[in-house]
C-alpha cells in the first residue's frame, strides 16, 4: 500500500513538473515571437493630431532619404525598388583587397539563404566613384556569382554616396591616399526595415556577427508579417 | 660475439641519428606550418577562403595540386609581386588581380608556401627561405 502510494506520488510529481516545463517552454517561445529589433538613429518627438482632434506625442525615427543611383545594368534605381521590402546595405569598392572580399563572402551566404524570398534585397554601394562604373560593377557581380536583381550594386557621385553612408547608414567612408587601396571604410552590413529605418549593423568581416544578422533577419521578417 | 654486439650498437646509433634527423625536419616543417597558417589567415584568407576554396571567380582556389606543383618555383613571385596574368585553376580560367605582398620577408613567404602546398589536400613537403631568395631572382 505504502509502496504503490509513493509510486503514484512520483508519477504525480512528474506530471506536474512536465506541465511546469511545458509552460516555461511556451512562455519562452512566446517571448521570442514577441521579440523586436531595436530602431537605430536619431529620433524626434512630434506632436500629431488624432482624428478626433486630440493631440498626442509620436516618435519619428530616422529613415533613409530618397536616392537615385545607377546600378550594374546601367539603369537608375530609387527607393521604389525597396518598397515593402527589407534590405541589407553596405559600402565597398571592387578593387578593395582587404575587408571587402570577406564582407561579400559572408553576405553571399545570407543571399544564398534568401534566394527564393522576394521580401529581402541586397544593396551594395561603391565608394570608388573614379573607377567603379556600372560595367565594372557588373563584372564584379558576375564574378562574385550573384548577378541578378536581388543584389543591387550601385554607383553614384562622391557627395551623394559618402553623405548617405555617414549620415544615414552610420558607416564611415573616406578617401585616404595612405590607406592600402586608397580608401578607409567600415565593413558594416546594415539592416533596413520596410519603413526605411535602420534596425541593425553587423561587422561583415566577422562570422559571428553575420550569424547574428541571419537571426535578426528572421525576427524582422516575422515582425513585418504582422 | 663481440663483433655482433658492436655492430648492433652501431646499427642502433645510425638508426637513431636518421630518425632524429627526420624528426628535426618534421619539427621544422611543423613550425613553418603554424607560422604559415597565421600569415594566411591575416593576409590571404579574405580572398582565397579558410579552406582554400577561393571566392567565386574573383579569386582562384588553392586546391589545384597540379598547378601548385608545376608552378612551385613561381609561387614566391606571385605572393611577393602579385599577379594579374590570369591563371587556369582546376580547368577554370580566372582573370583577376592578386595584390603584391612586398612587405613580407623571405621567411614569411616560405612559411606561406609550405602552408598552402601542405593544406587543402595538397601534400608537397618542405620549402625553405633560402629557396625563396633563389626563386625571387627569377621572377618575370
Ligand atoms: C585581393 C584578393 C587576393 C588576396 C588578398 C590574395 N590573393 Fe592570391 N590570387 C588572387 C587572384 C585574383 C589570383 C589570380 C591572379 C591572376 O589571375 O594572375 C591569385 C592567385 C594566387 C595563386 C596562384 C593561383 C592558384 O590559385 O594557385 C596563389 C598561389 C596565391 N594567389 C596565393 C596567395 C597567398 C599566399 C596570399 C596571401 C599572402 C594571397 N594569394 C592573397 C587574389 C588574392
Amino acid at each position: 500500500m505504502f509502496v504503490s502510494n509513493s509510486i503514484i506520488m512520483i508519477k504525480f510529481k512528474n506530471i506536474s513538473s512536465i506541465t511546469a516545463l511545458a509552460f516555461l517552454v511556451i512562455s519562452f517561445t512566446a517571448c521570442t515571437n514577441e521579440k523586436k529589433l531595436p530602431i537605430y538613429g536619431q529620433r524626434e518627438a512630434k506632436i500629431v493630431k488624432g482624428a478626433d482632434g486630440t493631440e498626442r506625442v509620436d516618435t519619428v525615427y530616422q529613415t533613409i532619404p530618397a536616392f537615385r543611383f545607377l546600378n550594374q545594368d546601367s539603369t537608375y534605381i530609387t527607393q521604389y525598388m525597396f518598397k515593402g521590402k527589407i534590405y541589407v546595405a553596405d559600402f565597398f569598392f571592387t578593387s578593395c583587397t582587404t575587408i571587402c572580399p570577406t564582407m561579400h563572402r559572408n553576405l553571399k551566404t545570407v543571399y544564398e539563404q534568401y534566394k527564393g524570398n522576394p521580401d529581402i534585397l541586397f544593396l551594395s554601394h561603391t565608394i570608388d566613384f573614379k573607377y567603379d562604373k556600372p560595367s565594372v560593377l557588373k563584372k564584379y557581380a558576375q564574378k562574385l556569382g550573384v548577378d541578378g536583381p536581388k543584389w543591387q550594386f550601385v554607383y553614384g557621385s562622391k557627395d551623394e554616396v559618402y553623405n548617405l553612408a555617414e549620415k544615414s547608414y552610420l558607416t564611415v567612408v573616406k578617401e585616404d591616399s595612405t590607406a592600402t587601396d586608397g580608401y578607409i571604410h567600415q565593413g558594416w552590413l546594415v539592416l533596413i526595415d520596410k519603413e526605411k529605418r535602420m534596425r541593425g549593423a553587423y561587422d561583415g568581416t566577422k562570422t559571428e556577427e553575420v550569424e547574428k544578422l541571419k537571426k535578426d533577419i528572421v525576427t524582422l521578417l516575422a515582425e513585418e508579417k504582422k | 660475439m663481440r663483433k655482433t654486439l658492436l655492430f648492433v650498437v652501431f646499427f642502433i646509433t645510425v638508426c637513431c641519428m636518421i630518425y632524429s634527423c627526420q624528426n628535426a625536419g618534421e619539427i621544422e616543417q611543423a613550425k613553418y606550418m603554424t607560422g604559415g597558417k597565421d600569415l594566411y589567415t591575416a593576409n590571404c584568407q579574405n580572398c582565397h577562403g579558410a579552406n582554400g576554396e577561393g571566392l567565386g571567380e574573383l579569386a582562384p582556389p588553392l586546391t589545384d595540386t597540379t598547378f601548385l606543383k608545376e608552378n612551385k618555383v613561381k609561387l614566391a613571385c606571385i605572393i611577393k609581386n602579385g599577379s594579374s596574368e590570369g591563371v587556369v585553376i582546376n580547368g577554370k580560367s580566372y582573370q583577376g588581380k592578386m595584390p603584391a605582398f612586398s612587405k613580407l620577408h623571405d621567411i614569411d613567404v616560405a612559411q606561406l608556401v609550405v602552408y598552402i602546398t601542405n593544406s587543402f589536400s595538397n601534400k608537397q613537403g618542405m620549402y625553405t627561405y633560402e629557396q625563396v631568395a633563389k626563386d625571387l631572382e627569377n621572377c618575370k
